[in-house]
């Protein structure tokens, strides 16, 4: 009989797609943090004095700094000594000049993962910036967006080619100091996108990075910058994965997000790290600072993100709501099974007059996953008039999996609206039955259920993404109903 | 060769019989009525015919087509024809009514070896039906049975059931909570759907409803055994004399009063 739990335990023992590794050689840097590393890591940059400077002074602050632990996520104790801190596929030149340059066997790579680097394949609509371990490998689409004004591509090459730019926004929404993994990132950074959209210029395409680990025992630090000048908007996606290792890989990257007036940035991830194994061997440690600040009139940031992979999710995209009528969004869809953990959530800081937040958190838990939804809304002072709506709903499926829900509500203004919704829900024996009396099988049923439950923060996603999304919302979930 | 041969089927819940020998042949074109009074059995043999877990089968068989029905698991029941019209309806958030049917309708084509319907076929069905059953459009796509009212809930069931033509449709209370207009129009789509290639079994605790739904056969259902058997008349005995005419005790009833 199909429904028997027999043969969804075959269906959960679907395998990580994309944990395979590319043999390519590597140019790694030895095991091991102190200052010398930070400064080999800026040589390999060839970064400016002033950015190496900066990373001193954070790997300094960092020197005195305990890994917090208020988080609901339990894991052994990190050896920072015992990580490598920048690994690089090793190429023949400086650098590719263009895709023709790059290695056709990291061009396969990402073939494999999807994500078609040559730029008459891509998706239309879509500019990809591929961050292969510590390096920004090939950009797309880089010619036609330059034309508009719009800067997009490698964090270290913004860093050569527009230094005052960078100079001016880096570390101004997440300062080195902000917390343990930041001021980490901070000191060891290696690459990540940059991305500016000039005064009133609408980004024609969807701005995309995708970020792969592929070296072994190697931790991934890379920053993102995203600057919308005045009146701009940018749609920005981003997708991770990495190859199934028995050993935990640490990645804290930063995400910082300027929006100026009347400017709107709308940031999408699908998270889909290797989640480690059925009994929680291996995968990622994902601990990352995302944040936006929202600094002119009538400006809009958006986070989504659909987190189904890392064996421990530690993540709260943020806004800083400056601004007058400035928009803060938070849209998380956050899965765990087997062995995995997350603690995820935002925080929603109301500082300027009139401005509205909204967050929408769904958790599923399966297996023996562990959900932690920890958001955060504080109506500061001068916040006359802001608005925030909170919901957040979890799904249990199987009885040894936990939902948990830490809302924290700080209000300092009278004049301020603030409302918060809860649920907590059991995926239900009697819907999967009455959905199978209908014809449709467990596992259409259980997808059917979960998309149903997820339905209104896969709206928000970018057409491309919300397929992706689907398809590995039901790939996390297989089998997990018995 | 009989549509459904039931034969001396037991079925519990944890360590509680709860049909201790149920013996009932339908036919295609038949429709029976299973009446009994509260915990007598009614709902669950409609449950266990349609698969559900929760109930264990301990002794008997049941042949659908001559196949072991027991042996199927609920999606390949619904395939092979078999409706069970809830007594209460499942809500299902975020997936829309017409997704959920599209899928359903689909799933079964397939095993039959149809093609799939496409959004333009599909649609055109369900109008038809929608009429049938008085129905608001709207509620296509509103997500299954979230927020429906008691008697949209049942419409929507017997809707259902409109589209997906089964061979077998199992009634589970399907009067309970309907006003008497609203028992008319869910009436009314039930007897649209009577034929002689589909057999009905109707389980109700009261007449009423078989005011409507006319059956060819009524089955008294008392401690998980058919105690007596008839034609329609039955029924309207069991209206005037109660199921203590019979010498029936309702569990609950009896529960009650220890």
């Amino acid at each position: 009989m199909s429904s028997t739990p027999n043969s969804l335990e075959t269906l959960a023992n679907q395998e990580y797609k994309w944990g395979f590794v590319t043999d390519i050689e590597s140019d790694a840097i030895p095991r091991g943090l102190n200052e010398d590393v930070v400064r080999l890591i800026s040589a390999k940059k060839e970064e400016p004095e002033w950015l190496l400077e900066w990373r001193l002074k954070a790997f300094r602050h960092w020197q005195t700094m305990k890994e917090p632990t208020w988080a609901n996520v339990h894991y052994a104790a990190i050896d920072y000594q015992d990580i490598i801190y920048y690994a690089a596929p090793k190429s023949k030149k400086d650098g590719p000049k263009s895709l023709d340059e790059v290695d056709p066997e990291l061009l396969r790579t990402y073939e494999k993962l999807g994500i078609p680097l040559k730029e008459q394949e891509l998706l239309a609509g879509v500019a990809v910036d591929a961050v292969f371990d510590s390096v920004s490998v090939a950009t797309t689409f880089k010619e036609k967006l330059k034309s508009m004004g719009i800067i997009f591509g490698a964090f270290s090459e913004a860093v050569r080619e527009h230094p005052a730019l960078v100079r001016k926004y880096l570390g101004s929404v997440v300062p080195s100091s902000d917390n343990f993994f930041a001021a980490l990132n901070s000191a060891v950074f290696s690459d990540g996108s940059f991305c500016y959209v000039p005064k009133g210029v609408r980004c024609p395409m969807e701005l995309s990075t995708y970020f792969r680990i592929n070296a072994k025992d190697t931790g991934q630090f890379e920053r993102t910058l995203i600057i919308a000048d005045e009146g701009a908007y940018v749609s920005y996606l981003e997708g991770c994965t990495a190859p199934m290792r028995d050993t935990n890989q640490l990645h804290a990257a930063v995400v910082e997000l300027v929006a100026l007036d009347n400017a709107q940035i709308k940031y999408s991830t699908v998270q889909n790290w290797y989640p480690g194994d059925k009994e929680g061997k291996g995968g990622i440690y994902n601990f990352v600072t995302k944040r936006g600040a929202c600094r002119g009139v009538n400006s809009k940031i958006s986070w989504t993100q659909v987190e189904t992979g890392s064996a421990i999710t530690w993540k709260y995209p943020s806004c800083l709501l400056m601004g007058e009528n400035s928009v803060g969004e938070f849209y998380s869809v956050a899965v765990t099974n087997n062995y995995q953990q997350a603690d995820t959530g935002t925080k929603m800081i109301h500082i300027g007059k009139n401005t509205t937040s909204t967050i929408v958190s769904k958790g599923i838990s399966a297996g023996h996953g562990q959900n932690t939804y920890r958001g955060a809304v504080k109506i500061l002072k001068g916040a006359a008039g802001a608005r925030n709506y909170s919901q957040c709903d979890s799904m249990l499926m199987g009885d040894k999996c936990g939902a948990h829900t830490f809302p924290y509500l700080e209000v300092k203004n009278t004049s301020a609206q603030v409302e918060h919704e809860a649920s907590t829900s059991k995926i239900g024996e009697d819907q999967i039955f009455y959905l199978r009396q209908r014809g449709i099988s467990t596992e259409d049923a259980v997808s059917m259920i979960v998309h149903g439950f997820c339905k209104e923060v896969f709206r928000e996603l970018p057409m491309e993404f919300a397929v992706e999304a689907q398809k590995l919302l039901g790939i996390s979930l297989e089998g997990s109903v018995g | 060769m009989a549509l459904l041969e039931i034969k001396d089927l037991h079925a519990r819940v944890g360590e509680r019989g709860i049909l201790n020998g149920i013996d009932l042949t339908v036919n295609a074109g038949e429709v029976h009525a299973i009446m009994g009074p509260n915990g007598s059995g009614k709902s669950t043999l409609a449950q266990v015919l349609a698969g559900r877990e929760l109930y264990q089968v301990t002794a008997g068989e049941v042949l659908y087509n001559g196949k072991d029905l027991l042996e199927m698991a609920p999606e390949e029941r619904a395939q092979e024809g078999i409706f069970l019209a809830f007594q209460y309806p499942v809500e299902i958030p975020g997936v829309s009514n017409m997704y959920f049917l599209k899928a359903a309708v689909n799933a079964v084509r397939k095993q039959r070896g149809l093609a799939e319907l496409d959004a333009m076929d599909f649609l055109n069905l369900v109008q038809e039906k929608m009429k049938l059953m008085e129905m608001d459009q709207t509620l296509l796509n509103r997500p299954v049975n979230t927020g429906f009212s008691g008697g949209e809930k049942k419409r929507n069931e017997i809707f259902q059931m409109a589209v997906l033509e089964p061979r077998l449709a199992i009634l589970d209370e399907t009067d309970s909570g309907l006003d008497i207009d609203a028992l008319r129009t869910v009436a009314g789509g039930v007897n649209a759907l009577r034929g002689p290639e589909r057999a009905m079994i109707v389980v109700t605790h009261y007449q009423r409803l078989l005011n409507y739904i006319v059956p060819d056969y009524v089955h008294v259902l008392s401690q998980g055994r058919i105690v007596k058997s008839g034609g329609k008349e039955l029924a309207l005995q069991l209206e005037e004399s109660g199921y203590a005419g019979l010498g029936i005790e309702d569990v609950e009833e009896a529960v009650g009063r220890i």
